[in-house]
């Protein structure tokens, strides 16, 4: 087939040089051509139609560029869009979800990565154990959980607040963290920690004199995978947050599936792009880092 | 993995061993009480009072087992495990081929692998409510693919998944295949990268074509792969949700209940939460099921290799 790499040094005794245009070629390409089509049919068909107006949505062809480009429903969607009796659009819902994101990527990854420290240089007894457990705990269908933790937050006062949704994303982001973490600081020469030990370093000062700074790679990775994770959380938003509080998801979900009124779809279009923006420029700009960031997520033990 | 020996605290005295590591021991104190509290404590506690006769708020009117009894006789349930079990099957099996099948294929040292790579993956970024509200749009009969069709001139053509209690599930597959499938290429992708050159050059020597090679040699030796995706895919199945309410919202009528929704409908709707415990310690159960032979086959298998 398309396999073009025996070395140059080959020379003529080496396979013949295949054609570009084979025929195992133009089917290979063919299929991943198609095939790209279905994946970025959903992301075209949604851009055309957000910048279109609704007379001409209702003449039909959703698949067609818009003759006349307007970006209104971009308008009206960040800041008309009705839930229920609130009519300021989508920017209540990117509000809150930032100001989730933000103290929630930050104290879990804090969290995570000094836990992963000491699971890999100071371990005690049990630590493995604890491990282990939350490990485990990450293949718990969050439904077990859901109301155990609405009684811990409303004994913490915290139910229906972004500080207790910032505590649930903190406790379901440990498990796959840790792990990072662990297997990451694992990976470091055990000279270096020792040495440190030798000098009279403590827990907190190899964290972060020694660990931290050799750490940076692993900690991008760990915003990517809680930014775009929590970013796209639904159902902890639904349930541990009130209307006032709903992440830009939940937010989205009932202004485009609410029953009252005429379908806008021009505009729930612009708003499924506005909240599915956040991580999509994640993605684009973070590259090979995010397929790190998810293969560690994926790969676990 | 070793215990790492400190030589500079060495394990003299048996007072000093609770003090031992104390900072660690210290900073360790959230991960203990997420996993102890939470993780064990929660589902314990989920699965005991899944035999209460719980209502608005939980209480301690033991009712054996009639929560699962109800559970069990309950339409919904039934419709939400068929429709998982539909969804499931179809999603494991075409995720692993559709996953396997484009590793594959950028594997052949094409060009443009990248940009191949960053077309199938970039849905995984989106959430399921943006990918259930987007498919939910192509599927409209009045504007999307349907329409589309009939407006080239097949007017009885008819692809309404969305709207239509038995197709329903496969609207669903569609967007979930179109999120999920990416995931399992990179996967797949880093597996068949882990393939030794030596292998493709001795199948070569043999005169195996290129499509057997992959299926008597590349797959059986992609077995760990395989195993880690597969468990991806079916823990992902079972808490299939945003998915659902984004696009169908469970309708046409029930038709497109899963499990997920169904806990929280009762937990949290229907304020039936004996219910609702009872419906979660099922899911917990069918985890149970799946991670077992999983482990096994992880774990028991490594001590024996």
């Amino acid at each position: 087939m398309a396999n073009i790499t025996t070395g140059l040094s080959d020379g003529p005794r080496g396979p013949k040089p295949k054609k570009a245009f084979s025929r195992a070629n133009i089917i290979l390409y063919g299929t991943l051509i198609m095939v790209s089509m279905y994946y970025l049919l959903p992301l075209y068909v949604m851009i055309m139609t957000s910048l279109k107006g609704m007379p001409e949505i209702r003449m039909g062809n959703v698949f067609g560029p818009p003759m006349e480009i307007t970006f209104e429903p971009w308008v009206k969607a960040w800041s008309e869009a009705c839930t229920g009796i609130n009519c300021d659009g989508l920017s209540r819902g990117f509000g809150n979800s930032v100001r989730i994101l933000i103290p929630s990527v930050l104290l879990s990854i804090s969290i995570a990565s000094v836990n992963g420290y000491a699971l890999s240089n100071w371990k005690f007894k049990g630590s493995e154990v604890f491990f282990t457990i939350l490990i485990i705990g990450a293949f718990i269908p969050y439904q077990t959980m859901l109301y155990p933790i609405v009684i811990l937050l409303r004994e913490l006062g915290l139910m229906g607040s972004i500080g207790g949704l910032v505590l649930v994303h903190t406790i379901f982001g440990m498990p796959i963290l840790t792990l990072l973490f662990r297997n990451y600081f694992a990976s470091i020469p055990q000279e270096l920690f020792s040495a440190a030990r030798v000098d009279g370093a403590g827990f907190w000062q190899i964290y972060f004199q020694i660990m931290l700074p050799m750490a940076l790679p692993i900690f991008v990775v760990a915003i990517i995978l809680q930014v775009t994770g929590i970013w796209n959380d639904f159902l902890f938003g639904v349930i541990y947050t009130k209307p006032a509080t709903y992440p830009m998801t939940v937010q989205l979900n009932n202004i485009v599936n609410s029953v009252q009124g005429i379908k806008e779809y021009n505009v729930n279009m612009a708003a499924t792009l506005l909240t599915g923006l956040v991580p999509l420029i994640i993605y684009f700009a973070s590259g090979k880092l995010f397929v790190r960031g998810i293969a560690a997520g994926a790969v676990k033990g | 993995m070793t215990v790492i020996s400190d030589p500079h605290v060495q394990p003299t005295k048996r007072p000093r061993r609770l003090f031992k590591n104390l900072m660690a021991k210290l900073a360790s104190i959230p991960m203990i009480l997420t996993a102890l509290v939470v993780f064990v404590g929660g589902t314990a506690w989920t699965v005991v009072y899944s035999f209460t006769g719980s209502r608005m708020l939980p209480k301690t009117n033991w009712v054996g087992l009639d929560q699962y009894e109800r559970l069990w006789n309950s339409d919904r349930w039934i419709i939400s495990i068929t429709n998982l079990g539909i969804y499931g099957s179809c999603s494991l099996v075409l995720t692993l081929v559709i996953g396997f099948s484009l590793a594959a294929c950028l594997d052949r040292k094409i060009r443009f692998e990248s940009a191949f790579r960053s077309i199938f993956l970039y849905p995984f970024a989106l959430s399921f409510v943006v990918t259930g509200l987007a498919w939910q749009w192509i599927l409209n009969p009045d504007f999307g693919v349907q329409s589309i069709v009939r407006g080239w001139g097949w007017e009885s053509f008819v692809f309404n998944p969305l709207h239509d209690a038995n197709t329903v599930i496969y609207g669903l597959l569609i967007a979930g295949l179109w999120q999920g499938t990416g995931l399992i290429m990179c996967i797949m992708l880093a597996g068949l990268r882990g393939i030794d050159e030596d292998i493709w050059k001795a199948t070569r020597v043999d005169g195996i074509g290129t499509i057997k090679t992959y299926i008597v040699v590349i797959i059986p030796m992609m077995r760990p792969v395989f195993i880690t995706s597969l468990v991806l895919i079916a823990s992902g199945i079972i808490k299939l949700y945003d998915l659902v309410v984004a696009q169908t919202g469970g309708g046409p009528g029930l038709a497109s209940e899963v499990p997920a929704k169904y806990v929280i409908e009762y937990m949290f709707r229907a304020q039936n939460l004996g219910q609702g415990f009872a419906a979660s310690t099922m899911m917990l159960c069918s985890v149970v099921v799946i991670l077992i032979p999983w482990a096994y086959l992880e774990f028991g298998g490594r001590k024996r290799g």
